[in-house]
């Protein structure tokens, strides 16, 4: 579903990534650990163009992204993206956040947005925050509101860029079942993340980035329980103790 | 008491130069706010470009502009600009385009100020959803920068109807000037003048308390103020 061909990114003289050759399948849930400034959300942004690589390609559904002459709007309608900050819009209302894109970007009309985000909403148990605005909600309300914001377009997937690391501990979990049920139902899914045990539980691989480069992957299993490199062993060494 | 009387009869015999000076004033502060945001927001959107030599310009224009005095200013579009280009030989004319064109830049720095205080995450939450990058200032940006600039903006407003004093150098009668006439015709250092101040002061005073009213309106009307 994306490919990415020996991708690189440069912010001056720093290389952050340094060549990342790697593909995502669909319905596949990957999980990128690593230490921080290994690139790994530098690796997402670029996924869908949040930063622009410096060499290589990506490829989205059998077109490149990285080519400008291909609409980068119209890619990232089917991209969605959770943010460490969450990034809700504070002059609007809950319900609002979520239906704007719909309604502006998909011209979805107004009534047909609304029912999509009340659904939504109901999932995730919080459709009485409807027409709350965002500053009066919990940090794990927010990033769920954050999700439901993106699924609401209808994302083919999702990328989370560290959505678990500005919240409370107590709200973890309740951010963490939100991913857990959309992975079952079959979304694919790029989380950037130190929570080894969503890893554990959710990933069907997990690739560990260091020094701008995936250092090593496998199945959860197997990087838990026998990581080759030995980047990796030090670095669960140090996370897992 | 002799001050009333002297009063009263200086009113009824040189009321129109106040109410003429009064006219010209507000109508160089009206054309001037008008025309001086529309060019503000010209010269911020120039400003922001990501075109470097466009970008440049403007950033220069601002610059100069922010780093001459206004008097200066007001005699080169007087003098100079006429020359140049092909201008109405209007006092009028020329005296409101100079304080437009310094309101301008002022506008324009506001604006950027104000968009630029927004956080980062917000144009990259819209993008990520697939709208344009005009469509994230409309939607997103721009409805939450408004909040931040309107009161620096009112304040230009109310800086740029007292500066507006300036453009009696080319002889303009507007406000200042008559009062300034009429200093010179009655002798009378202090009375034209502070009359003048006092019809200056209502004006800025009423600005202000109208601007502040919308401000408040606006803050009623928007419940979140933070993310």
């Amino acid at each position: 579903m994306i490919k990415v061909v020996n991708l690189s990114k440069k912010f001056g003289k720093l290389h952050v990534l340094k060549g990342i050759n790697e593909e995502i399948k669909k319905g596949e849930v990957v999980v990128v650990i690593g230490p921080s400034g290994s690139g790994k959300s530098t690796f997402l942004r670029c996924l869908n163009l949040l930063e622009e690589p410096t060499s290589g390609e990506i490829i989205f559904d059998g077109v490149s992204i990285t080519d400008k002459k291909n609409d980068i709007n119209k890619q990232r309608e089917k991209m969605g993206m959770v943010f460490q900050q969450f990034n809700l819009f504070p002059h609007l209302t809950v319900l609002e956040n979520i239906t704007i894109a719909p309604i502006k970007v998909k011209k979805m009309k107004k009534e047909e947005a609304e029912k999509i985000a009340m659904n939504l909403l109901k999932r995730i148990g919080l459709e009485d925050k409807a027409n709350t605005y965002p500053n009066k909600l919990s940090g794990g309300q927010k990033q769920r509101i954050a999700i439901v914001r993106a699924l609401a377009m209808s994302p083919e997937v999702m990328l989370f860029d560290e959505p678990t690391s500005a919240l409370d501990p107590e709200m973890v979990g309740e951010v963490l079942e939100v991913m857990k049920d959309l992975a079952k139902d079959g979304m694919t899914m790029v989380v950037v993340t130190h929570e080894m045990g969503f890893a554990k539980e959710v990933g069907d691989r997990v690739l560990f980035m260091d020094g701008g480069n995936i250092v090593e992957q496998g199945t959860p299993k197997e990087l838990f329980t026998n990581p080759q490199h030995p980047r990796t062993q030090d670095f669960l060494r140090k996370i897992l103790v | 008491m002799d001050i009333f009387t002297n009063f009263a009869e200086f009113i009824t015999k040189y009321y129109s130069y106040y109410i003429n000076g009064t006219l010209t004033t507000l109508q160089i502060s009206f054309f001037g706010v008008i025309f001086g945001s529309l060019v503000g927001v010209l010269l911020c959107l120039l400003r922001m470009s990501n075109n470097k030599i466009i970008s440049s310009i403007s950033t220069a224009y601002i610059e100069i502009v922010r780093g001459t005095p206004l008097i200066l200013q007001v005699y080169v579009v007087y003098y100079g600009l006429p020359m140049v280009l092909p201008l109405p030989d209007s006092r009028l004319f020329l005296g409101t385009l100079a304080v437009l064109l310094n309101s301008a830049a002022y506008v324009a720095e506001i604006i950027r100020a104000g968009i630029q205080s927004i956080d980062v995450g917000q144009m990259e939450a819209a993008r990520s959803l697939g709208m344009t990058k005009g469509m994230s200032m409309r939607y997103i940006i721009i409805p939450q920068a408004f909040k931040n600039i309107l009161p620096a903006l009112g304040n230009e407003f109310i800086v740029l109807v007292k500066e507006s004093a300036i453009i009696s150098v080319i002889a303009i009668p507007d406000l200042m000037y008559n009062a300034d006439t009429l200093r010179g015709i009655t002798y009378k250092p202090f009375m034209p003048l502070i009359i003048a101040g006092v019809i200056y002061f209502a004006i800025t005073f009423t600005l202000s308390k109208v601007l502040g009213m919308l401000e408040r309106r606006l803050a009623a009307s928007d419940k979140g103020s933070e993310s």
